[in-house]
């Protein structure tokens, strides 16, 4: 096949159509939906990664209560995988997030539990937001003095971020001399999901519904746009095919997140607060998505478009794939590299967010090993080292494939040194199929 | 002799050096509108050297630059492109992981009201001017890394007219490609010359470039040896100037030529 593909390259149309005719079904349906291969096989590996626990743990894993824990669990990496992704692209290497995450997190722990209250008042409405803001100035400003360095001192990145590892997991520590830091604000918490922090089953379906309406309307859009300059059109069952495959996605997710119902307990207690009488078979109150969860989708729809469709987006991958090029081209690529390390840090502050939220406390060991995690998902998701290529939602998967298999294992009762092991050797794993696929695809 | 029109571009006097290497050293080039000047010399003679100071790539130590007869500020290639200069480098400076519209825009980006880029409009100017340099062209959906080498200086050279360059420079333009893709470059190159623009040639082959020049101006050891006029002079006189710094009778001797005994 490669041969026959090679042939044809430079007889243009003529070609190309003789080329699909020729093609196999298979082949021909991935070119009209252009689906892309390589991302379908990292959901076919997670499809894998989650029948293979669902047998294994007999049945425990595929449950609304599981996957909405993994997701929620997911959120904070994913959040830094998206930026990972574009570091990554352009050929440098962040491995201080999990420290910068740190810090963010204990700025703001201590900003909501310590000093705000003093001035607003224990609980007050605007803490969050207060605090919020400030942990996303602090991870900007950290994240734009490192990026600074390597742009303008030309200090390599890995050297300049190694050491940001340092600093800020030392800076962590010295805020509060190494003191845990709890509760937080009861509105920030519902940045960690919990059974307050998720938004219900009404909500969710909305939620839902919006996302498919979005769904079709990029569809028509794209359709719309591409003729009216009279560009090929993918066929009109291709395009039925994705407007349907997207809203079964979707809803399927939201009607799992609202079969995971409220413990019984916590049930209970909202029945008697607001006096609601105790049903026979249990009030079942649906979770519906978690915050998190919702935030960290957010972020990985802002960082497409990001990516994809503002200039800046087109310069990092520009820049990735030849940096020569882009500054010939006019790119002010200094600027780019610290724009691109600027995002990160505010990126690991939102991560900072989900994760103080979600454990009520802001600890000087928060983060720890999230950068290896974050690159990790970033190349499991398809970010080539060798720079120019990656996509955000391929590092989401990779986040949550490396969640899956943690949560997986914990499920399975395997020890904590063992689980370490099997999350190594399927990064090298991963990254080597991955490597055998690129070499077959050209 | 002389022209009397005002030149398009004047480099005076350029020296630039790296490390204590004189890479160009005191040299002066002209261009008119219209003509096509071929810049020879061998590898590191100092010609790349010399045009990256016009495109902004590299500063110059000393010298100055005109642009139609006023001084030009010139120091990055986004200063040369405000001139109307564009550069087609040996290298093809086109990113490799992004497709033939993304590499047409880069730097200059088409973008909509909403300030996102512009994709589809892209697309479609990209596929006008390539159906016009090269209309067997159809895979504006790949990175340019899938193109052949003709291809990718097709789309090296369409970058450069689409913004209406009024000085084109080519280094090397002809290198990478087949007999076919040479002869359509030259083809193109007498298009762009009757549409009034300026082009730099720079090539050590003097085959190349001989037929398509109407001067020439040779470089040798970071200096200029001579300019002439390409119907003043034969190939093989122009070699010497090349090999040997020897400046034939009809060419005007440059700081770089053989010292007569």
């Amino acid at each position: 096949m490669a041969d026959i593909t090679q042939g044809n390259q430079t007889q243009g149309a003529q070609a190309s159509r003789a080329r699909m005719a020729d093609e196999n079904p298979v082949k021909r349906f991935f070119r009209a939906t252009e689906i892309d291969t390589r991302l379908l096989g990292m959901v076919g590996a997670l499809v894998i990664i989650w029948l293979g626990f669902q047998v294994m743990t007999g049945g425990l894993f595929l449950t609304p209560r599981n996957l909405w824990n993994l997701t929620v669990q997911t959120s904070s990496v994913a959040v830094m995988a998206t930026g990972m992704v574009l570091i990554i692209v352009t050929r440098n290497i962040d491995l201080s997030v999990g420290s910068v995450l740190g810090f963010c997190g204990m700025t703001m722990g201590v900003l909501q539990a310590q000093v705000l209250p003093q001035y607003l008042g224990l609980g007050h409405p605007a803490i969050w937001a207060i605090t919020l803001a400030c942990g996303i100035a602090v991870g900007a400003a950290i994240g734009g003095l490192q990026g600074s360095i390597v742009a303008f001192l030309n200090v390599p990145a890995f050297i300049v971020t190694l050491g940001g590892l340092l600093v800020w997991r030392g800076a962590t520590w010295f805020v509060t001399s190494g003191q845990t830091v709890a509760p937080m604000d009861a509105t920030f918490r519902l940045m960690g999901g919990g059974t307050e922090g998720s938004i219900g089953a009404t909500a969710s379906w909305i939620v839902g519904a919006l996302a498919c309406i979005a769904i079709v309307g990029a569809i028509l859009n794209s359709r719309k746009q591409r003729k009216r300059f009279g560009f090929p059109l993918r066929p009109v069952w291709a395009e039925y095919f994705l407007a349907i495959l997207g809203c079964v996605l979707v809803l399927g997710a939201v009607f799992v997140a609202n079969h995971y119902y409220w413990p019984t307990n916590i049930a209970r207690k909202y029945a008697d607060a607001n006096g609601i009488a105790w049903p026979d078979g249990g009030l079942q109150i649906s979770h519906g998505i978690a915050i998190p969860v919702l935030i960290a989708v957010a972020v990985g729809i802002v960082m497409t478009f990001i990516a994809t469709r503002l200039r800046f987006g087109r310069y990092v991958f520009a820049l990735g794939g030849n940096p020569e090029a882009a500054e010939l081209a006019g790119i002010k690529t200094r600027w780019v590299t610290v724009k691109i390390f600027t995002l990160m840090g505010v990126l690991c502050a939102i991560a900072a967010a989900i994760s103080t939220a979600r454990l009520n406390a802001a600890t000087n060991a928060q983060g720890e090993l999230d950068e290896l995690y974050t690159i990790a998902a970033a190349v499991i998701g398809g970010t080539s080292l060798a720079g120019g290529v990656g996509t955000i939602a391929g590092a989401m998967i990779g986040a949550l494939v490396m969640q899956s298999l943690q949560s997986g294992m914990v499920l399975l009762g395997i020890d904590s040194p063992f689980q370490r092991i099997v999350v190594g050797v399927v990064l090298v794993v991963a990254v080597w199929l991955d490597t055998v696929y690129r070499a077959r695809a050209k | 002799m002389k022209d009397q029109r005002t030149p398009l571009v004047e480099m005076k006097n350029i020296s630039i050096s790296f490390g204590g290497i004189h890479a160009v050293d005191n040299a002066s080039v002209d261009l008119y509108p219209g003509e096509v000047v071929a810049l020879l010399g061998h590898n590191g003679a100092g010609k790349s050297t010399l045009i990256k100071i016009l495109s902004g790539a590299y500063r110059r130590d000393a010298g100055e630059i005109l642009i139609n007869g006023e001084a030009a500020d010139i120091n990055n290639p986004r200063d040369a492109k405000k001139y109307g200069i564009e550069t087609i480098y040996q290298t093809l400076a086109v990113a490799d992981n992004v497709d033939a519209a993304a590499n047409l825009y880069l730097g200059r980006e088409l973008r909509t009201p909403w300030g996102t880029l512009d994709d589809v409009a892209m697309e479609a100017k990209a596929r006008e001017v390539m159906g016009r340099l090269n209309p067997n062209f159809q895979r504006f959906k790949e990175p340019v890394k899938a193109l052949s080498g003709g291809q990718r200086q097709s789309v090296a050279i369409a970058r450069a007219i689409l913004f209406n360059a009024r000085i084109l420079i080519m280094d090397e333009p002809t290198a990478a490609l087949g007999p076919q893709e040479t002869a359509q470059v030259g083809e193109l190159i007498k298009q762009l010359k009757r549409e009034g623009i300026g082009i730099f040639l720079i090539s050590h082959d003097i085959h190349d470039v001989f037929d398509l020049a109407d001067r020439v101006s040779v470089m040798k050891n970071g200096q200029v040896v001579g300019h002439a006029r390409t119907e003043d002079v034969t190939k093989d006189e122009v070699l010497g100037m090349i090999i040997m710094g020897k400046v034939p009778a009809k060419a005007i001797p440059g700081p770089g030529a053989m010292q007569m005994a």
